[in-house]
């Protein structure tokens, strides 16, 4: 079945249907990741976008029950160059196009993603339409022109959790699968904002100690304060940081009473809260090979990104330190405040996909807590 | 941390000659080594023995040491040089094992050179398997049950412990020599002997066989601050048990989870770390069973390898050269992408293709050898090549091999009407036993299977292939089968066939495999897509797939919808490269290929590259303007020429490959610069060769063309035997052999060829003890220039690639010497050669015969380029573009006044059962050269260098036939007289001993025990010269040939072979070697 990709700047591909039948429009972003599909899936960060993987073969080792990193598939479409309807892996259970069938993800294969991609790269990342029940491009343009944006609006109201809740998941080993961290005795109480959590991060925390409470976008700090932490996670999610006035709100009175740890765009959220504004970027950093210089350490890390808005340098300017830069165009990677016990950083240290090589962030995370429950007196590094 | 300036001269040692297991992909670490260390201004010195690498240029280190790679000749030039640092990790096992050996004698202490790359300490616990087992127990890291033997006693008591199959591998070698699965006690008890002797340190791993299991690597740098970066990962599409140089890898690893890699990817970083490679690359190679995932390491080198050269190619991260920058103390966020330049090199790449390489063999040159694939590497090359899915990659790698396969043709069923035929149950069996037994025909088979109706799981049990693989040319057939149905909506616009025509083209179908399934022309298919449109587009290798612009135009083609080759309008010249190396056909024409782009750069032209060799310079995307990474095929070729439209086209530099394809290039218009493909063919041809020297009143030896079988006996009968038989148009003497008698001439014409008015096979008088003189010149139309003569120790009849040679000549006398110069002249000027000739002469008595004439670059050109000191081919480039010898100042005769040997270098250890006899067909896989004011002391060196050791003292053994044994007399006396005894068989004992020489008797292996190999492997013979006449005497002799080969010791087969190994070694025995650059032996400028 044919189906079409068009963009609001006019330019379409023409491509198979991959998955569910149907129409979806998003912002599309490409994935460099040459790995890693049925966690960026599962990313709750990807809602509103139509995402492009970079590398053309996708669904080799097909969808097992394990590498999930939500509930479900959260982005809006899929766009490969091909897809593999014969899965081989040991822990495979069924092929991708199933997969995206079963969850209703409209999606295409069979274009030159390369060229997609390149066209992105040059023009910026912009609203497009998949389709395969109406394959006009001239009005699927027109679709596309009409779709919102996704700047400025509040994506992560669409995927937070109704209630708060308690992970008990730890993190993966080849044979045994994932943890059990009910028996893991835990040492620190963590409330975990979930603006769009993945998974992966709870296992992190879950596995070095704490007690995590999930706890929807919107839960005022007073409510997270009553529950008496001994630090507040804020995770990752999706779009625009600048409309969610009431995550940065609640983050700005959570400042200073109890230590904050932030990822993605809850480093983004902690980047407002502290003064500092954003940004949209060109076409944003998502894959799994993004050089980030941690300056405390002077190593350079290969990390997971995802993200299409960045922290302005300039606006954080005696308010918070910057203490990782991204290699590859010198952006802000993450930021660790003056005088209140809170850091962040803008990729995904929790990896899942990607390298593991920020790992150390999360027992930094700890060490805040252990020191401030000591009462040891806040110095930033 | 910036680079380091505390040291200011740098030693690199290089990999020494071609072998199986080390190919040209250490000339390009080498060369991309001392480009990157020179341009940071440190002072280079190089070692390395191969005359054939672009490496040695003169232009590339400030001393160049072409030497030995002995830890004798490093430690001279260590005294000489005083280099601060020795870098050994961009030469391959020879350098690393070089450098350790020095290292351990305490030279490098003495003399204050830092080991820099990896230090001794790390180098010993990669390399030693008892070490790396503890390392990796040490960081948790699983390893195939194992124990080291140094003994038979040893072995015997670990294979109880192990079971079978086993795996045998002797340490510190090359490519697994000596290694191998042992699946019974018998094989075991023979293998285990073999490779401890086979180990310089008389040492195996004997190891649990994970044969089916999923094989992967790794390539992993690190820099001085612990930065650690995976470059590539490469899947083994071949299951664990073949070797990983002979299997058909693929990158990026294909069917592992994210969560599985980074098992690999942390592993790969721990490995470094606690081995303690401190810069740098590392491939690290692992096993994982494919039914649970549970994974195993199997090896780590610690240096670039083959795979880095691989993984350098289909990243465009180029690995020796950062490897270099990171040794003298840079940080990889301290190094630009050359691709990108905006970003930095301390990142991971990403692709967006897929990258399929597929190894190239020469079984047929070896007819008595084992084909079956092992842990032991048997391959000589391999090609590479880059599409957008798997399927694509691998077709286009398959028609990149050039052994005129263009895709999955059926080794079982004739015609395209037979793929649905059912299998008799022979034809059942034998593919069954095809898919078990892994070689390099089981790719073919695996379509077969899958055409024949075998089950993808069925498959999978028999071959232990990943069923993602096999589904991949399921899809290739099945694509075959729908294409066959369309067969009568050839050339219709009817958008569905259009769409049907562009999906087999990316599945990677090429035209001559569409043209054989539709039974057409591949110039109809061709057509037929140009009518339709259905072209192809190219796309950059750019390191982070797409995601920042790429400055290098690094391309591959594929069908898609954008094409990003961007041709310039710049005045540009396309060179065709070599394709794979194979025996006949390797390095030296890569040297060809990018000393064209050099030159021709220089001249102001653009330079585009056309290559799909992995392992080469030419392949370097900073070799020329512009690379495309494509097969060498027409339609591969002609693609690329329509989009850029160059002004020239040269042909002549690549060897056989592109030449092949001239005449067809030239039909479709392609400018094709330099001598004419009409003057090649004239050439080439027999026929017109015979008109062309009948008109220049040359001799040749009497001669006929045999285009049936019976026609080779009428020739043979009137010009006499011993007669010449090969067939024509062949490159490396393939099958070429002298017969003696009409006997073997029928059975020659019966097996060995399928002789057909296509497919003459020629017939030449053979010349007994005729000296054989090669001759490259150079030509500009009006002017004839001779870059060397060189005569050959071997007497004729040995292939010319296989032949020692000396430039210039020792023994020839004057007026032969202008003889043979003015037929060279007169032949270019009546050729009208633009550009390089080669032409081999045979002297016998005063007669010149001719025996060949190449208007083309010739293996030879490095050699007497780095003989000579003249750039032959840079120069010809230029001449090709138009300019005249004397703009381009290649004038004038250079006769150096120092003597250069080159001596061949073979394969033998690796192919058990091979006879190791010298003859017509080319079995040598590279070249050494050795320089000095005296024969005797560059012969020595030659020799030296070629891994021969030739002894000081000690008893020769000698067995020569008749008519040599009045020859040997002369080097007999001199070896005695120089301290060393004889042993001999009885007939030559008894000569000798008639002429006063002592010689004392030896059984002959027939004659009973103890024989002559029993008293070689006790090691009391430092020395045999052997050589035979007639079939029962070689095959008599065959097991002392065989025993030198595994016992290492040095040997003479020819009786000119002997004079000049006499030589050799009473020049040893004379003085010290000495050492000295090659820019002190030219004639300062």
């Amino acid at each position: 079945m044919k189906a079409v990709l068009a963009l609001a700047d006019g330019k379409y591909f023409v491509g198979k249907a991959l998955g569910a039948v149907g129409e979806v429009s998003g912002e599309v972003v490409f994935n460099t990741s040459m790995t890693g599909y049925q966690e960026i899936l599962t990313d709750p960060s990807y809602h509103g976008e139509i995402v492009t993987m970079t590398y053309p073969q996708i669904g080799n080792y097909g969808i097992n029950p394990e590498d999930v990193e939500s509930s479900r598939p959260f982005l809006s479409g899929f766009v490969v160059k091909e897809s593999c309807p014969f899965p081989s892996n040991f822990r495979s259970k069924m092929s991708l196009d199933a997969y995206l069938k079963e969850n209703n993800i409209i999606s295409i294969e069979g274009i030159d993603t390369r060229a997609l991609v390149r066209h992105i790269r040059t023009v910026g990342a912009q609203t497009g339409i998949i389709s395969s029940t109406d394959i006009d491009p001239d009005s699927l343009i027109e679709k596309a022109r009409k779709a919102p944006s996704i700047v400025g609006r509040d994506l992560v109201k669409e995927v937070t959790c109704d209630e708060p809740y308690q992970p008990i998941e730890g993190l993966w080993t080849l044979g045994t699968g994932y943890a059990d961290c009910r028996h893991i005795k835990s040492t620190y109480k963590v409330i975990a904002y979930d603006f769009g959590i993945k998974l992966n991060i709870l296992r992190n925390l879950a596995t070095l100690g704490c007690d995590v409470t999930v706890v929807p976008a919107a839960t005022s700090a007073e409510d997270v304060l009553k529950m008496n932490p001994d630090g507040v996670f804020l995770s990752n999610g999706p779009g625009d940081p600048e409309p969610l006035h009431y995550a940065q709100e609640n983050i700005r009175d959570l400042l200073g009473k109890v230590p904050i740890f932030g990822i993605c765009l809850g480093h983004q959220l902690l980047s407002i809260a502290s003064g500092g504004h954003t940004y949209k970027l060109k076409f944003g950093h998502r894959g799994g090979n993004q050089p980030v210089l941690d300056y405390q350490r002077q190593r350079v890390e290969i990390t997971a990104q995802n993200h299409g808005f960045a922290v302005d340098e300039k606006s954080l300017e005696g308010k918070v330190k910057v203490t990782h830069i991204n290699l590859n165009d010198n952006t802000v990677e993450g930021i660790q405040h003056l005088l209140k016990p809170a850091f962040s950083v803008q990729y995904h240290p929790e990896a899942s996909p990607g390298p593991h090589d920020s790992l150390y962030l999360f027992e930094r995370f700890i060490k805040m807590m252990e020191d401030h429950k000591r009462g040891v007196e806040y110095a930033q590094a | 941390m910036p680079k380091r300036n505390d040291i200011k001269k740098i030693l690199i040692i290089g990999a020494g000659p071609i072998v199986i297991g080390q190919a040209c992909e250490f000339d390009y670490s080498g060369t991309q080594a001392c480009k990157a260390l020179k341009e940071e201004g440190y002072e280079i010195v190089l070692l390395n023995s191969n005359p054939a690498t672009i490496m040695t240029d003169p232009d590339f280190a400030d001393r160049t040491y072409i030497e030995p790679v002995t830890p004798e000749v490093l430690t001279q030039i260590i005294i000489k040089e005083r280099p601060d640092a020795l870098l050994p990790t961009l030469g391959g096992q020879t350098a690393l094992n070089t450098a350790v050996s020095v290292a351990e004698s305490g030279v490098l202490e003495k003399y204050n050179v830092e080991l820099i790359g990896a230090k001794l300490g790390p180098i010993k616990k990669a390399e030693d398997r008892t070490l790396f087992k503890q390392a990796m127990k040490k960081i948790n890291i699983a390893v195939p049950h194992s124990g080291l033997a140094h003994n038979f006693k040893e072995a015997m008591e670990i294979i109880e412990d192990i079971g079978f199959p086993a795996i045998i591998r002797p340490s510190f070698t090359l490519g697994g020599t000596g290694g191998g699965i042992a699946y019974n006690r018998e094989d075991y008890n023979r293998m285990a002997i073999a490779g401890i002797d086979a180990s310089p340190t008389s040492e195996i791993l004997i190891e649990e066989s994970i044969i089916g299991w999923k094989e992967y690597e790794l390539e992993v740098m690190r820099d001085s601050a612990d930065n650690v970066v995976i470059i590539c990962s490469i899947e083994n599409f071949d299951a664990m048990g073949v070797h990983t140089g002979d299997s058909v890898t693929v990158a990026p690893a294909q069917t592992l989870t994210d969560k599985e890699y980074q098992i690999l990817r942390d592993a790969s970083m721990k490995i470094i770390r606690e081995i303690g490679v401190e810069t740098g690359g590392s491939n690290i190679q692992f096993g994982i069973n494919p039914k649970d995932g549970r994974l195993v390491v199997i090896e780590m080198n610690p240096r670039v390898s083959r795979s880095s050269a691989l993984a350098s190619k289909a990243t465009g991260f180029p690995i020796a050269k950062i490897a270099a920058k990171l040794s003298v103390g840079y940080r990889l966020d301290e190094i630009h992408n050359d691709i990108t330049r905006e970003t930095l090199a301390s990142f991971e790449p990403t692709i967006d293709y897929v990258v399929t390489k597929v190894p190239r063999f020469t079984f047929e040159k070896f007819p008595q050898s084992d084909a079956t694939l092992t842990t032991q590497m048997k391959s000589v090359g391999e090609a590479m090549a880059i599409g957008r899915t798997f399927k694509e990659s691998l077709q286009k790698a398959l028609r990149s091999l050039e052994i005129d396969s263009y895709g999955f043709e059926s080794r079982i069923f004739k015609k395209p009407a037979d793929y649905v035929r059912t299998l008799t149950t022979r034809e059942h069996d034998d593919l069954v036993s095809q898919l078990q037994v892994p070689s390099w025909e089981r790719m073919w088979y695996l379509a077969d299977a899958i055409r024949a109706g075998f089950s993808i799981d069925k498959i999978h049990q028999l071959s232990g292939i990943d069923p993602w693989f096999l589904s991949n040319i399921a899809q290739i057939v099945e694509m075959e089968s729908v294409l066959l149905t369309h067969k009568d909506q050839l050339n219709s616009d009817d958008q569905d066939f259009i769409d049907l025509l562009r999906e087999a083209k990316q599945y990677g179908f090429s035209d001559r495999r569409l043209a054989f399934l539709w039974g057409i022309t591949e110039e109809d298919i061709r057509d037929m897509r140009h009518k339709l449109a259905v072209l192809p587009v190219y796309k950059r290798v750019d390191t982070c797939g797409a995601e920042f612009e790429a400055f290098t135009p690094y391309l591959y083609s594929t069908y898609e919808s954008e094409c990003e080759a961007d041709p310039t309008d710049k005045r540009k010249i396309i060179i065709l490269g070599g394709g794979p190396n194979r025996i006949g056909q390797g390095i030296e024409f890569d040297y060809c290929c990018v000393h064209g782009a050099f030159s021709l750069s220089d001249a102001g032209f653009e330079t585009i590259m056309v290559n799909c060799n992995p392992e080469t310079v030419s392949t370097d995307y900073d070799t020329s303007d512009r690379l495309y990474f494509e097969p060498l095929t027409l339609e591969d070729v002609l693609a690329i020429v329509e989009i850029e439209k160059p002004e020239g086209v040269i042909v002549q530099y690549g060897g056989q490959t592109p030449l092949k394809l001239a005449m067809a290039l030239e039909k479709y218009g392609v400018p094709i610069i330099g001598t004419s493909p009409d003057a090649i063919d004239r050439a080439e041809d027999r026929e017109r060769f015979q008109a062309l020297l009948n008109k220049l009143n040359l001799l040749q030896p009497q001669n006929g063309i045999a285009r049936a079988y019976d026609d080779a006996e009428v020739i043979a009968e009137r010009i006499g035997y011993p007669v010449v038989v090969r067939p024509s148009y062949v490159l490396g003497g393939r099958a070429m052999e002298i017969v003696y008698g009409v006997e073997r001439l029928r059975d020659y014409m019966k097996y060995a060829v399928d002789a057909s008015p296509e497919h003459p096979v020629l017939v030449d008088k053979f010349l007994q003890n005729a000296i054989e003189v090669d001759v490259d010149a150079l030509s500009d139309g009006s002017e004839v220039v001779i870059g060397g003569i060189m005569q050959h120790i071997e007497e004729a009849g040995i292939h010319s690639g296989d032949s020692a040679c000396t430039l210039p000549p020792f023994s020839l006398p004057d007026e032969i010497i202008a003889e043979i110069k003015r037929q060279t002249i007169e032949l270019a000027l009546e050729l009208k050669v633009i550009g390089l000739m080669n032409i081999q002469f045979a002297v016998k008595d005063s007669d010149i015969y001719l025996l060949e004439v190449n208007p083309r670059a010739s293996r030879t050109v490095p050699f007497v380029s780095k003989a000579t000191g003249r750039p032959l081919a840079q120069i010809a480039a230029k001449v090709m573009a138009g300019l005249s010898l004397a703009e381009v100042d290649g004038s004038g005769d250079i006769i150096p006044d120092y003597i250069s040997v080159k001596e061949a270098v073979f394969p033998f250890v690796k192919f058990p059962g091979v006879d190791t006899l010298l003859g017509p067909e080319m079995k040598s896989t590279g070249e050494v050269m050795g320089i000095d004011y005296d024969f005797g002391n560059a012969y020595a060196k030659s020799q030296l260098g070629a891994g021969v050791k030739l002894p000081r003292s000690g008893k020769i053994f000698i067995s020569v036939k008749d008519s040599d044994k009045v020859k040997i007399l002369d080097p007999v006396k001199k070896l005695i007289t120089a301290g060393f005894s004889i042993v001999a068989t009885s007939g030559t004992a008894k000569y000798l001993n008639q002429q006063g020489i002592a010689a004392a008797p030896i059984n002959k292996v027939k004659e009973g025990r103890p024989h002559c190999v029993d008293a070689i492997k006790s090691g009391e013979i430092c020395l045999v010269f052997n050589t035979t006449m007639g079939a029962q005497s070689v095959a008599d002799s065959y097991s002392i040939r065989r025993s030198v080969i595994i016992y290492e010791i040095a040997y003479f087969t020819t009786m000119e072979g002997i004079k000049a190994g006499t030589d050799g070694i009473l020049a040893m025995l004379r003085e010290n070697l000495d050492v000295k650059p090659l820019q002190e032996y030219y004639p300062s400028n």
